[in-house]
């Protein structure tokens, strides 16, 4: 993976992590600030310091920063478990996506929605978690069972198998079920708009685990991805680290999609955009997959919400379209020929 | 005299040249399946035709019911064979794109062949209900342009297949998110046809639908199975290519192109069935070898034999609802490949 990047051009990892937090920094002045009701950037420093009822400050309290705090921690977490994703299977293709974290959460999500005539965020968050799970259990289970246990290409091919499957289903539910179409279509573009403050913090904790625990393995995918014989030469208990990093996966990229609907490119893309930046060791590639993620994600959810104000644009659309024009850029730049 | 103006004789695929051991065991195998489920998907429908008419009037002898040669000739072969060529397509395109960028999560879909027939079709779906007849040129239109994009911005220079493989995954990602804008704020009659179209179905097609695909098939199979030896060379990378003797970049981008070609023309005639391009070469590659002088063709077959069955069953388990076998591909095809997994470590 490592051909034809030039190593010259590299800054060092503790300056990119600074300029990174500062840059999302600037990105969360940037969401307080503008909306469907633009905000003097002198009033968001009141709401914090002298809070009055007036409306400016409500909207900031109440709505503007619960909204660009989960857009942090999800894009956060989906940047980092894509980058646990590919380097557990040495694959550039691998994303969250791949468990089928993404499509497991839809497929339960259609089905309750389907069969229980019933829809609400809450009841759609704790659904996708759980279908979520059980999707990436299922991939995890079927791949290390086939030849030559979970190696990662029996898991990259059976979570391909799984997610493809799941997904037909759910589009075959949604053909079949106007309704049901009707119903989820705005969940399943991926979205922040209307997320509850106490649904946040309830899955805030999950996150947090993974991002520690995702930090924590970094030297042990850096050991990994030599290959495994060479891993398990150097004394690595492989097994463990392999279920580790696939739990911690599944508990960042699930919690994500309970909270903001299957939001796909930003797992993939980070990893590859901050490896570009500092290289291969994920020790530091995760952290700062962590800041960028969540920066990407606050901007597009800043442009989803300004557009077309006061309408919305769902938020996965705003990453592909915001992050994908950089991420070519990023590829003709870095990837010489 | 260039060299491909004339072939020796070994340089044809091996499964041309050697009708012994288990290549030609699975083929006559997957033959013998196709054969046997074509004859089953002709045998069913509303109008009760029995298997002997049907091998019948495909012989085109007399048979005890008059009606059933139009039957089976006019409204069930035309589907079925449309089903077969597009699956060979998508199998073969799939296998080519596996080995050219040496990746196993490889399909049709990397080269953003089906984002951008998708956002094509889905547009002039929800945005212009009235111009359905322009759909199959305008999904082959999408499909081809995304992929010449594809393929200026990328290129197919350089040792690594990464740059293609991101540059795809780059574009399909933003084709993609203008096609579920569309269809998320579509109205929502047009939204399911939309949806419809995007996971694939062969529903109600006629001669005239395969008329305009066989030539692609025609051409371009047998063209890429006399290039298989060269995406062996890929497979080990550009260098050792290199070294024996492929011109890669030149070999790269004919193998590229075919691969587009193949899938374009199958999308456009049956909408982005999906998965068919992603498993039938690895289905082919535990049945067979990962030599391509014999995957390309078994993948080929799989292809073929994984669409007409998905297409069968889709119409038969909900009967008279007819489920799309863009979905029952991936129903199907996946706990059988699951299986497959598992078995081939008991060998």
């Amino acid at each position: 993976m490592t051909q034809g990047l030039k190593n010259q051009q590299r800054l060092s990892p503790f300056s990119c992590l600074g300029i990174g937090v500062l840059l999302l920094l600037a990105c969360l002045f940037a969401s307080l600030a503008y909306g469907a009701k633009n905000i003097p950037l002198s009033n968001i420093f009141t709401a914090f310091t002298t809070f009055d009822d007036s409306y400016d400050h409500l909207i900031i309290l109440t709505m503007r920063l619960p909204r660009s705090l989960i857009a942090i921690m999800v894009g956060a977490s989906l940047a980092v478990a894509g980058g646990l994703m590919q380097g557990l299977t040495r694959n550039p293709l691998a994303s969250p996506g791949i468990l089928g974290i993404n499509a497991g959460a839809a497929l339960a999500v259609v089905i309750v929605v389907f069969g229980l005539n019933s829809s609400s965020l809450p009841l759609h968050a704790l659904v996708a978690f759980v279908g979520a799970a059980i999707a990436a259990a299922t991939v995890y289970l079927l791949g290390s069972r086939s030849a030559g246990g979970p190696t990662p290409l029996n898991l990259t091919i059976a979570g391909a198998a799984v997610s493809a499957m799941l997904a037909s289903l759910t589009t075959g539910t949604m053909i079949v079920s106007q309704r049901t179409l009707e119903e989820v279509r705005f969940w399943l573009a991926g979205s922040l708009a209307g997320r509850d403050i106490n649904l946040f913090l309830t899955v805030l904790p999950f996150m947090v685990v993974g991002l520690v625990s995702a930090f924590a393995l970094g030297q042990q995918i850096n050991t990994l991805s030599l290959g495994e014989d060479v891993a398990v030469g150097l004394g690595q208990k492989t097994g463990f680290v392999k279920i580790a990093t696939a739990l911690t996966v599944v508990i960042l990229a699930g919690s994500s999609v309970a909270l903001a609907g299957p939001i796909g490119f930003i797992g993939l893309m980070i990893p590859h955009v901050t490896r570009f930046i500092v290289g291969l060791d994920y020790r530091w590639v995760l952290p700062i997959s962590a800041v960028l993620g969540a920066t990407l994600l606050l901007l597009a959810d800043l442009a989803s919400r300004w557009i077309l104000r006061p309408q919305e644009l769902p938020v996965g659309i705003m990453t592909a379209l915001l992050g994908g024009p950089f991420f070519l850029y990023l590829i003709r730049w870095r990837i010489k020929r | 005299m260039k060299s491909w103006q004339y072939l020796q004789f070994w340089q044809l695929p091996l499964s041309w040249r050697k009708p012994h051991g288990r290549l030609s065991q699975v083929m006559l195998f997957l033959t013998l399946l196709t054969l046997v489920v074509t004859i089953a998907a002709l045998t069913y429908g509303d109008y009760p035709v029995s298997w002997l008419d049907v091998v019948k009037s495909l012989l085109m002898l007399p048979t005890v019911d008059p009606e059933s040669p139009w039957v089976v000739h006019t409204l069930r072969l035309p589907r079925v064979l449309l089903g077969w060529l597009v699956g060979i397509a998508l199998g073969v395109s799939g296998t080519i794109l596996q080995g050219l960028t040496r990746n196993s999560l490889a399909d049709p879909g990397i080269v953003g062949v089906n984002a951008g027939a998708g956002l094509a079709a889905v547009s002039l779906i929800i945005l212009f209900p009235n111009a359905q007849l322009a759909l199959p040129l305008a999904a082959f239109g999408g499909g081809l342009g995304v992929a010449v994009l594809l393929y200026l911005l990328a290129g197919t220079q350089g040792n690594s297949p990464l740059r293609l493989i991101l540059t795809g995954v780059a574009l399909s990602a933003i084709t993609s998110a203008f096609t579920t804008l569309l269809l998320t704020f579509g109205r929502i009659n047009q939204v399911t046809q939309a949806l419809v179209w995007l996971v694939g179905s062969v529903s109600g097609k006629s001669w005239e639908h395969v008329w305009p695909l066989l030539p692609w098939i025609v051409v371009l199979i047998p063209l890429a199975m006399l290039r298989s030896r060269s995406l062996n060379a890929l497979q080990l990378g550009s260098d050792v290519a290199r070294g024996l003797g492929s011109r890669v970049e030149r070999e790269r981008s004919g193998l590229l192109l075919m691969s587009v070609a193949l899938a374009s023309a199958a999308v456009a005639t049956a909408g982005t069935i999906g998965f068919v391009g992603l498993i039938s070469p690895h289905v082919g590659r535990r049945l067979v070898s990962s030599d391509h002088e014999s995957l390309i063709p078994v993948a080929a077959l799989i292809g073929g034999l994984l669409v007409i069955c998905s297409d069968l069953i889709g119409r038969s388990v909900f009967s008279p609802t007819e489920i799309p076998c863009g979905i029952m591909t991936a129903v199907l095809g996946a706990p059988y490949f699951l299986f497959l997994l598992h078995w081939s470590q008991k060998k």
